[in-house]
């Protein structure tokens, strides 16, 4: 080939890629986060650079501002429009401060979701929760059950009274039992208001009151520390079991000592991973963002939107003896 | 008294600087290299940096604290400070959303926006004037009370439903690109520089800066000047909080969360002397462009946000050591 073939060849070549980035381009998608150094944001990255490789040919961009604020994540969707990428998936750190700037996002042709923390319905396509209430419900109640194969007496150590989230997952657990979980007596409900000391207060009040009871269910993180620091401190370790909504980092002592068998919580991996699945999915318009409709996520299984275009993942993600030690490291 | 005079005289230079020379070498000049070095780096750090509506969505980063600083400017020239901006931006947003949900139509929110800053302002103003407290004790205070009142009303809840006509002022466009935010920036800085360099106002605050009792015995009535530039930074504060209310559409009560150390950062960045004297508005301006290129220009390239705040940081440190330094080695060298 003489020279000036190749030279041609060359300029041939730059000239197609100059005429259609596109092409040449990977799809960059935007994972926004509350706010970066922190643990459950990072091994949410890692399950969106995980599901970027299983797709293919996407450029992430992990990016949220230092302090957990809105106008910090406004200054970074308005760089994001000026790169212009081609999906942002949010965790937002305010529903409706964001709406705006994710509303002109969407108006320059950015598929906008948010998961995690919403976005009030028109400042996105479609948002991603972790988990929702009848899962979390019955997720509580089948930690302590799974180790009750006879059934037993449990109690429920809660944050404070006036708690929404709390109460409504309690209430879903109350109406899971009669059908699902026969065996299981809830003899009582207390109220630890997310206070350490208060906690294990309640924690006693509740081993003292109740001589026979089997297992204590803390569904939030304060609490369920407090009542498995008790059960330690009292030596009843192989008798009472505490379980609940634990960050694997915090309750992992109390996993590896016997107090408890299994914790649950949404696990950030997947979240990230669905998360992306999703973007890629609306962005590429493979799928639309619709009531009813009904997306893929991968190895996570698929949701489907409800009538605010939100979806739950799945049912919050069982901690034990097997795997608690890899968790603890990322949150 | 006549070794002083000798020394004095020694000290007199053989040649004085022209005014040419004078603004070659001034902060202002400092100030428009280092902006035009960043503007540079970022056209060709980024291929989107260099995009009209790119260089129009960079302005929103710092126009609202920039308006903040032009009054804050003032302040501290004249010798004190306010760090209760931000808080007073969240209780002036917070009265708007009562006032939303009360029916109130876009000018009486902004009446009421603006209006909540100036009394605000007033309030810290009457404290360090009347009691004679320093501003610094005064306005962490009321920092913490004007908050303080936006989370007791609020809670953990937010104002939303601000009528479409409301949205102007923070997402309007006065022409293509330019925003209507720009405009106002803009418009603030030249009647601020109007005050401070052009009226007997101007040189009022400053004769305060550098000595409040030789002020006071020339005829100045220190406490009112002071009074004053209270109230305007709140009344700056307060068109700062219509800006952003509308920008965001909602109130929460954590909005504009630690803005009052960026307004100062811009203030110092622009030149101003801390303790007060000292200090220009063209300086505040270019710095407030300055912050926005930074934070703007980083975020393009996806720097994450800890290390874009070590960043100005750094800004800051190097824009206000250089000079100091520079001098040192003119002196020595002479």
């Amino acid at each position: 080939m003489s020279i000036v073939r190749k030279l041609f060849a060359a300029a041939s070549l730059s000239a197609a890629l100059v005429a259609s980035p596109a092409l040449a381009e990977p799809m960059k998608i935007a994972l926004v986060v509350k706010s970066l150094g922190n643990g459950f944001f990072d091994a949410a990255h890692r399950g969106a650079e995980e599901a970027a490789d299983e797709i293919g040919d996407i450029e992430i961009i992990y990016t949220g501002p230092t302090s957990a604020t809105a106008e910090g994540q406004i200054e970074i969707v308005n760089s994001l429009i000026a790169q212009q990428v081609d999906a942002i998936a949010i965790s937002a750190n305010d529903p409706d401060a964001l709406v705006p700037s994710l509303k002109r996002a969407m108006d320059r042709g950015i598929t906008v979701v948010s998961w995690d923390s919403g976005v009030a319905p028109e400042g996105r396509e479609m948002h991603l929760n972790p988990s929702d209430t009848q899962l979390i419900g019955e997720t509580i109640i089948k930690l302590a059950a799974d180790y009750l194969p006879d059934g037993g007496d449990v109690a429920i150590l809660s944050a404070s009274s006036t708690a929404t989230n709390q109460n409504a997952w309690i209430e879903a657990a109350k109406e899971a039992l009669p059908e699902k979980f026969p065996d299981i007596n809830l003899v009582a409900v207390v109220y630890g208001d997310d206070d350490s000391v208060k906690s294990t207060n309640e924690a006693r009040g509740l081993i003292a009151s109740y001589p026979d009871l089997d297992a204590i269910i803390a569904p939030t993180t304060v609490g369920v520390v407090s009542a498995a620091q008790v059960v330690t401190d009292q030596d009843l370790i192989g008798q009472i079991n505490v379980t609940g909504l634990a960050l694997p980092s915090e309750f992992k002592q109390f996993i590896d000592n016997g107090a408890s068998q299994a914790v649950a919580l949404w696990n950030p991996i997947d979240l990230g991973y669905s998360a992306v699945h999703l973007a890629h999915q609306l962005a590429t318009d493979q799928a639309e963002a619709e009531p009813g409709a009904t997306l893929s996520i991968g190895r996570v299984g698929e949701v489907t939107l409800d009538d605010s275009n939100s979806a739950a993942m799945a049912p919050p993600f069982t901690f034990d003896k097997s795997n608690i030690e890899e968790f603890a490291k990322i949150y | 008294m006549t070794s002083d005079t000798a020394n004095t005289l020694q000290r007199i230079p053989d040649r004085l600087d022209t005014p040419f020379r004078n603004a070659l070498f001034s902060w202002e000049m400092l100030l428009v290299i280092v902006a035009l070095a960043i503007f540079i780096i970022n056209s060709f750090a980024s291929p989107y940096f260099l995009n009209a509506w790119s260089l129009s969505d960079l302005t929103f980063n710092f126009t609202e604290k920039g308006l903040i600083a032009l009054a804050m400017a003032l302040l501290i020239i004249s010798g004190e400070i306010d760090l209760s901006v931000a808080a007073i931006i969240a209780l002036a947003s917070t009265m708007m959303g009562m006032a939303v949900q009360a029916g109130a139509d876009t000018p009486l929110l902004v009446l009421i926006g603006v209006g909540v800053g100036l009394l605000c302002g007033a309030f810290n103003g009457l404290l360090v004037t009347r009691l004679g407290l320093p501003s610094i004790v005064v306005t962490i205070g009321t920092m913490s009370l004007f908050r303080g009142i936006a989370y007791i009303i609020l809670g953990d809840e937010a104002y939303k439903g601000y009528p479409s006509s409301f949205a102007f002022f923070g997402q309007g466009y006065v022409w293509w690109v330019i925003s209507f935010e720009l405009v106002l920036f803009l418009a603030a800085a030249i009647v601020f520089w109007f005050l401070l360099h052009r009226t007997s106002f101007g040189r009022t605050v400053y004769a305060i800066g550098n000595n409040p009792v030789a002020a006071a015995f020339s005829g100045i009535r220190v406490e009112r000047v002071k009074f004053i530039l209270f109230c305007l930074t709140g009344l700056m504060a307060g068109i700062a909080s219509v800006l952003l209310t509308s920008r965001l559409a909602s109130t929460r009560p954590s909005i504009a969360y630690g803005y009052e150390l960026e307004v100062i950062t811009m203030v110092v960045l622009g030149g101003v002397a801390i303790l007060g004297g000292a200090g220009s508005i063209p300086g505040v301006v270019l710095a407030a462009f300055i912050m926005g290129l930074v934070t703007f220009g980083l975020g393009l390239v996806n720097v994450p946000g800890i290390v874009m705040s070590i960043f100005t940081g750094l800004l800051l440190i190097v824009v206000i050591a250089l000079p100091i330094i520079w001098n040192r080695i003119r002196h020595k060298s002479a």
